[in-house]
């Protein structure tokens, strides 16, 4: 059995350009609408880019926005080199964000260090154990992934809804949320006054732990085999139930870092429904960056910027800020149709039907 | 002791047809498309931009049913682009779908702010007005079916009769379970599987986009940002526990609108999370079930 080399430049430098030219088409797309609707485009787009790289609190801003992207891009790129569908996401980076809330509160008084690496890793663990419940599902039962990933969804975040609504709930709060975690705990800012935790470089570490795990172990051919041909794996001895479910496992821990990096660096709280859909933005931000690792922190810095100007767009041009999901959501239709981009990004005759 | 009364009233048969209705017509929409062979993941975008579009449509008309008409053809309308993609460039269907339930969450939001200037939330525009049906509503009990009744209801028991009907009483209907199951051989034998396909995603669409005007335009009066909240995932699991079945839609839909009308009214000592997540759970593992029937029914692939 033979498999394509990974990271092959001249195929990856194609799928780049393809997502640039499917970013180029969403944005006109978006302008399109805004000049349907009656704004200004060049003033609403040079706000945005005012807002995600104005000042260097803007710059912090926008990359504090990309972190929990990029861990949930990173999260559905692993599943899907092991040929799964992980749009759980959000169900994964809410149980995590719960476990190291509830870990962090009650180790109160243990040293820094200790505190905040148990934190992170009860999270890992949580966000790894749904995902891998989705795995062992598909792995044993035979069934298709997308269905149980999004009743899971729904069914984890009511449940830490329950518990920072009843037993977590801070005490003599208005809203739904856990107790304050001491700020001890908490990841440092980088920038002073800014969201831009020390969170960022744990995404860094794991883009090149990723980029390891599928250019050079075993481990990491075996998930791309089981992904690429299920079968021959299987003819050639791989376990395909261990290997799907360990991918889960993996996955949804990747996933489960977005939610503990926002506990643990943003809100040092749990706050019920923080999550805007970071699991769904993930999928896009995956399938954008090609399941590339470095090509994942690329597209979380374009989605951060975006969400990080979309204020600044919305009180200068009084854009609604969901405009960024008009272009989100585009963007993962084109870049999922690479026939139309390509068409735009090379002069293609002939397309065939189906 | 009022709960007990409340299961055994017929108030609880009114409640649930009322929540089934919106997944119900959803339902049976995708029971049509995943027959077709197309997996359609933007059901819960189509409903929401058939919520907008009711509203719209009543706000420049100044008539419900135009809105609900414009509600169907904006769900046809979104639901022709995952055809596009899905027939016509062969898209990954499931991505397709999540790309449309992220664009319609942004765009009827956007275009809220840009008619009503606010963010999230519409103007109040005129609800569709309730019906009573004459002598009908005069019978004892079940007269209250007829009696200030949404026109959905009628229309929506009507749908799924049409939709069985479809399906397994003509020949179009025929050819659609044919495409689905057996692409090539349908193919083969003179079917125009691409035709056929558009139909049902456009359909699947349509109705979905009156799920989503019963939301906006019969149950209330405006567009709320995210209405359907997850009402049309819960529609794609009804048509799974329905056996990909009209009729199995319906039934699974007021199976899943019972428990929902259970968690509104009755007072239990569990947690409304507890009580919410039913719906869910009841998915999930019929899903399962269904599942694995189908794996055992068929020869192992």
């Amino acid at each position: 059995m033979k498999l394509r080399k990974t990271h092959k430049l001249p195929a990856l430098a194609e799928r780049l350009l393809y997502s640039l030219v499917a970013v180029i088409l969403s944005l006109l797309l978006a302008t399109l609408v805004m000049l349907i609707a009656g704004y200004d485009p060049v003033k609403a787009f040079s706000a945005m880019l005012n807002g995600a790289f104005g000042s260097a609190n803007a710059i912090a801003n926008t990359l504090s926005k990309s972190i929990p992207l990029m861990f949930t891009g990173f999260a559905f790129a692993v599943a899907s080199k092991g040929g799964i569908f992980n749009i759980g996401g959000e169900g994964q980076l809410y149980l995590a964000a719960l476990a190291s809330t509830i870990t962090a509160l009650a180790l109160n008084g243990l040293p820094r260090i200790l505190v905040l690496t148990l934190s992170i890793l009860a999270g890992m663990a949580a966000g790894g154990a749904v995902g891998a419940l989705i795995g062992t599902i598909k792995a044993k039962m035979r069934i298709n992934e997308v269905i149980v990933a999004i009743m899971i969804n729904y069914i984890v975040s009511l449940f830490t809804s329950y518990m920072v609504n009843g037993p977590l709930k801070a005490e003599n709060s208005m809203t739904a949320q856990s107790e304050v975690i001491s700020s001890n705990y908490l990841f440092a800012t980088i920038i002073p006054r800014s969201q831009l935790t020390t969170a960022l470089y744990l995404g860094l570490a794991f883009a090149v732990l990723i980029f390891f795990l599928f250019r050079s172990t075993r481990i990491g051919f075996n998930i791309r085999a089981v992904g690429e041909n299920a079968n021959a794996a299987a003819s050639s001895g791989i376990h395909i139930a261990a290997t799907t479910i360990g991918v889960m496992a993996f996955s949804g821990m990747l996933a489960g870092l977005a939610g503990v990096t926002e506990v643990l660096g943003k809100y040092g709280r749990f706050i019920d429904g923080f999550s805007p859909g970071f699991g769904f933005t993930g999928i896009a931000v995956a399938v954008l960056g090609s399941n590339n690792p470095f090509g994942i922190l690329l597209t979380s810095l374009l989605f951060g910027a975006l969400e990080a100007g979309s204020m600044k767009m919305s009180y200068v041009a009084n854009v609604s800020t969901n405009m960024v999901m008009v272009i989100q959501g585009l963007v993962i239709l084109f870049v999922a149709t690479p026939e139309i981009v390509s068409q735009f990004a090379q002069r293609k005759g002939g397309k065939q039907n189906g | 002791m009022d709960n007990l009364q409340y299961i055994f009233s017929f108030n609880i048969v009114l409640t649930t047809l009322r929540f089934a209705i919106p997944l119900t017509l959803a339902a049976v929409g995708a029971t049509i498309c995943e027959r077709s062979g197309i997996i359609n993941l933007g059901v819960e975008g189509m409903m929401l931009i058939g919520a907008f579009g009711g509203v719209l449509g009543t706000h420049l008309t100044g008539s419900p049913w135009l809105g609900v008409l414009f509600s169907i053809f904006c769900g046809g309308l979104v639901a022709l682009l995952h055809a596009v993609l899905s027939i016509r460039f062969r898209t990954n269907q499931t991505v397709s779908g999540v790309g449309i339930n992220i664009l319609s969450v942004g765009l009827s939001v956007v275009l809220t702010r840009v008619i009503w200037g606010t963010d999230g939330i519409s103007g109040t525009v005129k609800q569709l007005e309730t019906l009573s049906i004459p002598l009908l509503k005069d019978i004892p009990v079940i007269g209250a079916l007829f009696t200030d009744q949404s026109p959905f209801l009628f229309l929506t028991v009507l749908i799924v009769f049409a939709a069985w009907f479809f399906m397994y009483r003509t020949k179009a209907g025929l050819h659609l379970r044919a495409i689905g199951d057996h692409p090539r051989a349908a193919a083969t034998v003179g079917i125009n599987v691409r035709k056929y396909r558009y139909f049902a995603v456009v359909a699947c669409g349509m109705l979905c986009g009156m799920a989503g005007a019963y939301l906006s335009i019969v149950q209330n009066n405006l567009f709320v940002n995210n209405m359907v909240a997850g009402r049309g995932f819960i529609a794609l699991a009804a048509n799974i526990f329905g056996g990909w079945n009209p009729l199995g839609s319906f039934l699974a839909s007021l199976l899943f609108a019972f428990a929902q009308a259970l968690r509104i009214n009755l007072s239990l000592p569990i947690p409304d999370q507890f009580v919410q997540m039913v719906p869910y759970a009841h998915s999930l593992c019929s899903s399962a079930l269904v599942e694995r029937q189908k794996h055992r029914k068929l020869p192992a692939n």
